[in-house]
């Protein structure tokens, strides 16, 4: 089981040299000749041979719609499709039965959220006025409008922790808004923006002490931090394949089991039923419950097959090379006058998300010179616009880094962003 | 960088025409929601002619310009003008590059014609000429049917 390990060390150049060589598409060029310096693995990261190996390999051996049908192709597909789940399920220290496969992140948000609307009269998850939603001004949008929607259903009140000009959640605000009205708790990780790592395990806690669930968007700190859903103390939490080296199409919602079994249906159909008559149906015990139409075994196989690749490499040396990485990052973006860091710009409880802004230059043109030497970054609001709005800013350029992140792909990012005042004329 | 033009970088510094003007017909607020681009903009009509185009525009370089070309370009027109040169954005900003742009109808807007080559760049500069278009229709101005942007 992982945990964090402070002493892990840094990839050295040859084993970081030797692991990009498993991701075909780093040796590409684009714009100009340029070679790929991809720091967006915050929007999805790129996938290692291994995990299109093992999708291929599905299609090519397995091929069949799981859980159904008596034939082997079916019994192996099946059998594979299962030991993908315990495998991802192992890797935040979950048994196989709790791991529910979803098509993304933004599915498993939604899939919790409407359990507080489709419970039956009655159930203590459901929602109704008088009741409240907590969540914080820095979520994605994917943890925060299926929220606005679940009140707008059921007449629930949204309420959210405001966030400091440092870009850490305001807690001195949370006795407040944490409530015995409070049913539903909803986070993130860390920032998808401000690289922020927030205190999951004290606020899951403060939720709890008053009677909520605690939901948790993990998107962003699966593919980097060792994640143990015990030691997070949290009741459902959501990520997705894409963003941790694993094939698009496919997402994972945990559940505490208990919790699990009280929720409704979500999307229904075919594989998700107990019985079916004409008059109504009966539905599958959890995790079938929730996966609706033929699974997505050959993109839960790939996805295991990156879980494979992290544990491999260690997942606190993941959290070690990109802690260094940032570390470079940081003091590269501190040197520049010209440039304002939008989130935390010490190392403290902070992840390889670094979103900036140029004083002067929007962001999609400090993009675009970027793109100009190969750079690839994120430009906008991340899906993360009423946190913009708070810092007063309609869009940042955000570097997101991966496990194959060199120091040489930062220094030709900071070198490439020197370009900007050059271009548009500004006193640097 | 091709893409800015000497001209762009100039309209995206000193926009014509810039801030929000009454008297007005009609105010349009147009959104780019992939990057947060945000054009607030007004028409005022006279009858056949472009009175006046006033704006407020949030965003790059590339929308700020294309919103400044514009004021420029239609202010003073008469309507089947400004429609023309509309139309005439439109086509060069969605060719990929294959229309280099008439200067003899869209004026500084062939400064433009590099950002229809970035395909994730077109709506950051057909932004303001959307909200042109809404802002004529919402204004009860007699749209030809064949022109649409």
């Amino acid at each position: 089981m992982p945990s964090h390990d402070t002493s892990a060390r840094d990839l050295a150049p040859e084993e970081l040299a030797a692991l990009r060589a498993d991701f075909p598409i780093l040796t590409r060029t684009v714009r100009n000749g340029n070679p790929l310096v991809y720091l967006d693995s915050g929007a999805t990261s790129h996938k290692p041979v291994a995990v299109l190996d093992a999708e291929r390999d599905f299609y090519t051996r397995l091929n069949s719609a799981v859980h159904r049908g008596a034939h082997q192709l079916s019994e192996e597909g099946t059998e594979a499709y299962e030991d993908a789940r315990a495998r991802i399920g192992r890797f935040v220290g979950a048994p196989a039965q709790e791991i529910v496969f979803t098509k993304n992140a933004t599915e498993s948000l939604n899939l919790a959220a409407y359990a507080f609307s489709n419970a039956p009269l009655g159930s203590r998850l459901r929602l109704g006025p008088g009741d409240e939603v907590l969540i914080t001004e820095m979520e994605h949008h994917a943890n925060l409008v299926p929220w606005q929607e679940l009140c707008r259903r059921t007449g629930a009140t949204l309420r959210w922790v405001p966030v400091t000009d440092e870009g850490r959640l305001d807690l001195d605000a949370l006795p407040a808004l944490l409530t015995e009205r409070t049913k539903v708790f909803a986070f993130t990780h860390a920032s998808n923006v401000l690289g922020t790592v927030n205190p999951v395990r004290r606020l899951a806690d403060a939720g709890h002490a008053v009677g909520a669930t605690v939901v948790l968007d993990a998107c962003q700190s699966v593919p980097h931090l060792p994640v143990d859903v015990a030691d997070l103390g949290v009741d459902l939490l959501a990520f997705s394949g894409h963003k941790m080296l694993g094939p698009m199409g496919i997402g994972v919602l945990w559940g505490r089991s208990g919790l699990l079994e009280e929720m409704p249906a979500f999307l229904t159909g075919g594989s998700m039923i107990e019985t079916v008559r004409m008059e109504g149906s009966t539905y599958a015990a959890p995790p079938q419950r929730f996966e609706a139409g033929v699974p997505v075994a050959a993109q839960a196989v790939g996805l295991a097959a990156a879980v494979d690749y992290l544990e491999r490499i260690g997942m606190d040396r993941v959290t070690a090379h990109e802690h260094a990485l940032t570390e470079r990052l940081l003091a590269g973006l501190a040197e520049r006058s010209w440039v304002r860091v939008v989130g935390p710009t010490d190392l403290e409880d902070r992840g390889g998300t670094v979103a900036f802004v140029v004083e002067g230059v929007h962001a999609h043109d400090v993009g675009q010179v970027l793109d100009d030497s190969g750079v690839a970054v994120r430009v906008g609001h991340h899906c993360a616009w009423p946190l913009h709005r708070r810092f007063g800013i309609a869009a940042t350029t955000r570097a997101t880094l991966a496990v194959y992140t060199t120091p040489d792909e930062i220094d030709t990012m900071l070198t490439a962003l020197d370009r900007v005042p050059e271009v548009f004329g500004l006193a640097s | 960088m091709d893409l800015y033009q000497e001209l762009i970088l100039e309209h995206s510094k000193r926009p014509r025409r810039a801030g929000l003007r009454e008297p007005f017909d009609a105010e349009v607020h147009h959104v780019n929601p992939t990057c947060g681009d945000e054009v607030t903009l007004r028409i005022r009509l006279a009858g056949d002619v472009v009175e006046d185009v006033s704006y407020d525009s949030l965003g790059c370089s590339i929308s700020i310009a294309s919103a400044s070309i514009l004021a420029e370009q239609v202010t003073g027109r008469p309507l089947t003008e400004a429609l023309r040169t509309t139309e005439s954005m439109r086509a060069m900003l969605t060719s990929k590059g294959a229309d280099p742009g008439d200067e003899d109808i869209v004026g500084d807007g062939v400064a433009l014609a590099g950002v229809a080559k970035y395909p994730a760049r077109v709506k950051c500069a057909l932004l303001g000429w959307m909200a042109f278009t809404d802002a004529l229709n919402q204004a009860g101005a007699e749209i030809p049917k064949e022109s649409h942007v």
